[in-house]
C-alpha cells in the first residue's frame, strides 16, 4: 500500500461532490423574462400573487416565477408571452410596476431556494451599459460649510445677538462669525453652543474685534466626503429603480476614493438614464422679503443683509430670506398632477423635521408670500475644457399662505415634462453632491453573444489540446491529469457560482490560464515522478517522492502568480478585474486538484495493488 | 512518449556571456521601439471615444472616412478590426463628447453609406480616467515586482531573488517592445497580460533555483556552476513541456478569442516564450554573476537555543 491517508481521499470526493451541487445551475440555461420593481418598496408575496392572477386570467402562464431582493422575476417560454405578460401588467397596475424586459436562468425554484445561482456574466458577455460617475466631494464639503453658517445665522438671531457677519471660507474649510463687541461674543457663542452640543469652535479676534471659529478637521472633511459618495449611491439606486426607468438588475457601487460605478445589464439606450441619473434638481421653499424692493435691488446690485436676489422664470426679480425654510431633501413623496385647478402641479408630502418647520412658518406667516425656488445644478466644460459648474435658480412660484399646512401640499407652475421629472427627483432624493460622467461603455448584445461564442471557443479548443497532449504524453497519468483538470474547471465554475463573481471574457481567459497553471502543477509532478524511475527507485516509491518533491516548487511558483493576480484585482478596474478574481480562484482550485485530486486518483489506480511493476507515464 | 529521455547537458553557465548580450539587445531594441517608435495606446489609457461597428457587408473604409468629415465628425480614425466587416471609430477625447449620441451619429453617417450596419459598442473614457488608470498600470507592474521580491526574498536568498527580478524585468519589457513593434493596441487587458506573465515567467524560475537549492545540499562536492547547470538542465523538460502546453491554450485563445482578447493573447506569447529563455538563460546566471555560492543555499542552522525550554 502507498500510504495517503483516507480522510484527504474522503475530503476529495466531498469537494468534488459539492463542486459539481454547486455548479449544476449554469447547466439550465436562460429563457425570457420580466423584472418587477417597486419604487422605494420591495415586491411581496401579496404582489406575486396579485400579479399571477392577472397573467392566469388571460391565459398567460409564466415557466417560472420567483422574489429575490425585492425585484419580481417571471419567466415566459417564448417571447410574445413575455411582451404580452408586460403589457398585461402595465394595463391592469398602472405605474405601480417598473417593468424591465430582461433574461432569466431556467434553475427550478428549489434549487434557488437552496440560494444556487448560475454564473453571472459580466457586461462585455450580455451586453448592457458602464457608466461611471465622479462626485464632487469638494462641492459637498462647501455645502456642509454653507448648513453651518446658515445654522449660525439661525441661532444668533433667535437667540437675537447682534454680530457683523458670518463668513466662509472655503478653501481653508473654516467658518467664522465675527462679532461686534465682547458682550455679543459671549452671548452668541453661548447661543451657538447651545444648538450645537458637539461642535469644538475656536475664540479667535479678526481685525481687532471678537470672533469665533469652527475649522473642519481632515476627520471631519473625509466623513463629510464619504458621505457624500454613499448618500450619492443611495440616491442613484432609488432613481434606477423608479418606474419611470425600466432597467432591470442595475448595480451601484462604489469606485475608489470619490467615483461611483453604475452598472446596467441589457440597456440599450442609455440617454434617458443618464439625463436623470446626472440630474441635481432640487427644491427651496423662502419667504419672499417684502419690506425691500427686488426692482431696486436689481438696479443697484446692492442687496439687502439677510435677503438674496433670484429671479422668476419670466426674469422679474424677487428678493427672498436667506433663511430657508424647507429644503428638498425634506420631502418624503412627490408625484405629478397634470390637471389641476392651477394647472399641472407636483404635490409632495414633507418628513416630520419639515412638516414642523412648514407649520410654524405658515402660523407665523399667515397672508405673506412663500417662493418654491427650483435649483439645477449642471456640469459643463468651458472652452478651456475645465469643469464649470452653473447653477440654475429660479422662482418657479411665488403665493400668498393663505392657510396653516405642514406635511402635505401641492406647488403649481410647472411644465408636463419638467413637473414628471421634478417629481421623480424629489422622490429619489437628492444628490449630496454634483456627479460628472468620467467613463461609458455600452455593449451591443450582439457582440455580447459573440464574445461568449468566442470565449467558449477558445476554451474548448485550448482545453482540448491540453487534454490531448497530456493523454499521449503521460498516458495513464496523463489521464489522471485530465479527469483533476476536467475537476479543476468544475471547481472553478462553483466558486463563481457561490461568490457571485462575474464572469467576463478576460475571466474566460483567465479559466484558460489555470487550466495552463493546473497542467504545469501536473507536469512538475510527473517529471519528477520520471525522473525518480530514471534513478532506479521503485515505482511506489518514486509516486511518493514525485508528490512530495514537487510541491514547495508548485507553492512556490502558485504564490507569485497569485501576487500578480492580488494587485491586479487591487489596481485594475471593469473587466481586468474579472480577469483576476478568476485567476486567483483559479489558482486555489488548480493547486488542490492538481496536488490533493491527483494524488487521491493515483491513490485509488495503484494503492490498492500489493506491487506495482510498472507506472503507466 | 517522452521527449527528453536523457537529462541533457547544455553547458548554460558557460555560455552565459552569449546569452546575456542575446537579452541586451531584445531589452536596447525594446526600450529603442518604445521611445522612438511609441506605444499604440488604446482608450483606457489615452482616454476619447471608441465607436464599434458591424457591416452586412465588407465596406469601402475610404468612403466612411469621407462620410464622417462630411458630417463633420473631425480627427475620426477609421479602420478594421478582427474581419473586414467589423470597423472601428477611434476620436480623440472631447469634453462634451455625450457617447451614446457620438455612437448614434456615427451609425447614422454608416447607415447612409451601408444599410444594415449595426452598432457593436460604444466607450467613452475621459482624458483623466485615462490618465489615472495609465498611470495604476504602471503602480500595478511595480507593486507586482515589490511583492513578487519579496517573497523571493523570503523563500530564497538575497542573490537569487536579485537575479530572478533582473530576468523577471526582461520579459514585461520584451513585451512593451513587442506591442511598439507591432503597433498594437495596449491597454489595459494588455497590462493584464504582462502581470500573468510576470507570475509566470516567475514561476519558471523559482522552480530552477528550488532544484539547485536542493542540489546544492545534497550534492556538495559539484561547483555552484555545476550544481545550476545540472539543476537547470533536469528541470528543462519540464519547462519546456508546461511552456508547451500553456501556448498551446494561449494559442487558442489568440485565434478563437476574438478581437477583444487579441493583443491580450498575443503579449502571452510573446511574454511566455521570453519569460520561458529568461528563466533558462539568464536568471541563474545573473545569481552566479552576483556572486551565489553554495554555501548561500545551505540551510542555516539556527544558533539559538530553543526558546521553549527556556521559558520558566
Amino acid at each position: 500500500m502507498i500510504a495517503y491517508p483516507r480522510w484527504k481521499i474522503a475530503l476529495v470526493a466531498i469537494v468534488l461532490l459539492l463542486g459539481i451541487f454547486l455548479a449544476v445551475p449554469n447547466l439550465f440555461g436562460e429563457e425570457n423574462a420580466l423584472q418587477l420593481a417597486r419604487d422605494r418598496a420591495a415586491v411581496i408575496d401579496s404582489d406575486r400573487t396579485a400579479v399571477e392572477k392577472i397573467l392566469k386570467d388571460s391565459g398567460v402562464t409564466p415557466s417560472g416565477a420567483f422574489l429575490e431582493q425585492g425585484r419580481l422575476t417571471l419567466r415566459f417560454s417564448n417571447k410574445q408571452d413575455q411582451l404580452k405578460a408586460r403589457d398585461l401588467i402595465n394595463e391592469a397596475r398602472p405605474g405601480q410596476f417598473t417593468v424591465a424586459l430582461s433574461q432569466a436562468s431556467r434553475v427550478p425554484e428549489w434549487m434557488r431556494n437552496l440560494g444556487l445561482s448560475p454564473v453571472k456574466l459580466g457586461l462585455d458577455l450580455r451586453g448592457g451599459v458602464y457608466l461611471v460617475y465622479q462626485v464632487d466631494v469638494q462641492g459637498a464639503v462647501k455645502q456642509l460649510l454653507d448648513r453651518h453658517e446658515q445654522d449660525f445665522r439661525a441661532s444668533l438671531r433667535a437667540a437675537r445677538v447682534p454680530y457683523q457677519d458670518v463668513v466662509v471660507d472655503y478653501p481653508a474649510d473654516r467658518v467664522r462669525v465675527l462679532f461686534n463687541d465682547a458682550d455679543g461674543f459671549t452671548k452668541g457663542k453661548a447661543a451657538i453652543l447651545a444648538d450645537n452640543r458637539n461642535m469644538t469652535l475656536t475664540d479667535t479676534t479678526v481685525g481687532g474685534a471678537p470672533a469665533l471659529e469652527l475649522k473642519l478637521t481632515p476627520q471631519d472633511i473625509k466623513e463629510r466626503e464619504d458621505y457624500a459618495v454613499q448618500q450619492n449611491i443611495v440616491i442613484l439606486r432609488n432613481r434606477l429603480n423608479s418606474p419611470e426607468l425600466a432597467v432591470s438588475e442595475p448595480q451601484v457601487a462604489r469606485q475608489g476614493v470619490d467615483r461611483i460605478a453604475i452598472q446596467l445589464p441589457g440597456l440599450q439606450n442609455s440617454a434617458e438614464v443618464k439625463k436623470i441619473l446626472g440630474k441635481t434638481a432640487t427644491l427651496e421653499f423662502r419667504m419672499v422679503d417684502e419690506s425691500n424692493n427686488p426692482l431696486e435691488a436689481a438696479g443697484t446690485g446692492r442687496v439687502p443683509l439677510g435677503s438674496k436676489l433670484y429671479y422668476t422664470r419670466d426674469k422679474q426679480p424677487v428678493l427672498l430670506k436667506r433663511d430657508v425654510v424647507v429644503t428638498g431633501d425634506q420631502l418624503t413623496d412627490a408625484s405629478f398632477q397634470p390637471n389641476t385647478q392651477d394647472g399641472p402641479a407636483v404635490s409632495v408630502s414633507l418628513d416630520a423635521r419639515g412638516a414642523a418647520k412648514m407649520l410654524k412658518n405658515t402660523q407665523e406667516n399667515l397672508g405673506h408670500l412663500m417662493a418654491v425656488v427650483f435649483i439645477d445644478r449642471s456640469r459643463e466644460k468651458n472652452a478651456q475644457g475645465v469643469d464649470v459648474d452653473r447653477t440654475t435658480e429660479e422662482v418657479i412660484n411665488r403665493a400668498t399662505i393663505r392657510g396653516v399646512f405642514s406635511n402635505n401640499f401641492m406647488i403649481s407652475g410647472v411644465n408636463p415634462i419638467e413637473g414628471r421629472e421634478l417629481a421623480l427627483l424629489l422622490r429619489a432624493g437628492g444628490l449630496a453632491a454634483p456627479l460628472t460622467p468620467v467613463e461609458e461603455r455600452a455593449i451591443g448584445p450582439s457582440l455580447g453573444q459573440d464574445n461568449i461564442d468566442k470565449g467558449v471557443h477558445a476554451m474548448v479548443f485550448g482545453m482540448l489540446a491540453a487534454f490531448i497532449f497530456m493523454a499521449v504524453y503521460y498516458k495513464v497519468f496523463g489521464l489522471i491529469a485530465d479527469l483533476t483538470l476536467a475537476a479543476n474547471v468544475i471547481l472553478l465554475t462553483a466558486l463563481l457560482s457561490l461568490l457571485g463573481a462575474a464572469l467576463t471574457l478576460p475571466g474566460i481567459a483567465a479559466v484558460v490560464l489555470t487550466v495552463g497553471m493546473a497542467v504545469d502543477a501536473n507536469i512538475l509532478i510527473y517529471e519528477r515522478i520520471r525522473e525518480e524511475l530514471r534513478i532506479g527507485v521503485s515505482p511506489r516509491a518514486a509516486i511518493t517522492a514525485g508528490f512530495d518533491r514537487a510541491f514547495s516548487a508548485i507553492f512556490d511558483s502558485n504564490v507569485t502568480a497569485f501576487i500578480a493576480g492580488l494587485v491586479l484585482w487591487l489596481f485594475g478596474a471593469g473587466a481586468v478585474r474579472g480577469f483576476a478574481v478568476v485567476l486567483m480562484l483559479g489558482i486555489v482550485t488548480s493547486m488542490f486538484t492538481a496536488v490533493m485530486g491527483s494524488r487521491a486518483l493515483v491513490q485509488v489506480i495503484y494503492g490498492g495493488k500489493r506491487k506495482i511493476d510498472h507506472l503507466s507515464i | 512518449m517522452e521527449f527528453f529521455h536523457k537529462v541533457t547537458r547544455f553547458p548554460f553557465m558557460h555560455t552565459r556571456k552569449v546569452w546575456y548580450g542575446l537579452s541586451a539587445a531584445l531589452i536596447i531594441a525594446s526600450i529603442g521601439l518604445v521611445v522612438f517608435r511609441g506605444l499604440n495606446l488604446g482608450v483606457d489609457f489615452t482616454g476619447g471615444v471608441v465607436v464599434e461597428t458591424n457591416f452586412t457587408q465588407a465596406p469601402n473604409i475610404e468612403g466612411l472616412r469621407t462620410a464622417l468629415q462630411k458630417a463633420g465628425v473631425a480627427n475620426a480614425q477609421v479602420q478594421v478590426f478582427g474581419s473586414s466587416r467589423d470597423i472601428l471609430v477611434r476620436l480623440p477625447p472631447d469634453p462634451n463628447a455625450k457617447g451614446d449620441q457620438i455612437g448614434a451619429h456615427i451609425l447614422e453617417v454608416f447607415t447612409a453609406v451601408a444599410p444594415g450596419v449595426k452598432l457593436q459598442s460604444t466607450a467613452v473614457v475621459g482624458p483623466q480616467v485615462g490618465q489615472e488608470l495609465f498611470v495604476k498600470g504602471g503602480w500595478a507592474l511595480f507593486a507586482t515586482l515589490v511583492l513578487i521580491l519579496i517573497y523571493v526574498l523570503f523563500r530564497f536568498t538575497p542573490k537569487l531573488a536579485l537575479g530572478a527580478i533582473l530576468a523577471v524585468l526582461h520579459d514585461p519589457i520584451c513585451v512593451i517592445g513587442f506591442f511598439a513593434l507591432s503597433q498594437m493596441t495596449f491597454d489595459l487587458t494588455a497590462i493584464a497580460a504582462i502581470l500573468a506573465v510576470i507570475g509566470y515567467s516567475l514561476n519558471d524560475t523559482v522552480i530552477v533555483f528550488d532544484r539547485i537549492r536542493e542540489r546544492a545540499r545534497t550534492a556538495r562536492r559539484l561547483s555552484i556552476s555545476q550544481v545550476i547547470d545540472e539543476s537547470i538542465n533536469q528541470t528543462l523538460s519540464r519547462t519546456l513541456m508546461t511552456k508547451l502546453v500553456t501556448l498551446l491554450v494561449v494559442l487558442a485563445l489568440l485565434f478563437f478569442g476574438g478581437e477583444t482578447l487579441h493583443a491580450f493573447s498575443a503579449a502571452l506569447v510573446i511574454g511566455i516564450l521570453a519569460g520561458t529563455y529568461s528563466s533558462i538563460y539568464i536568471s541563474s546566471a545573473l545569481a552566479l554573476d552576483l556572486g551565489l555560492r553554495t554555501d548561500d543555499l545551505l540551510e542555516r542552522k539556527s544558533t539559538k537555543p530553543e526558546e521553549v525550554d527556556g521559558l520558566p
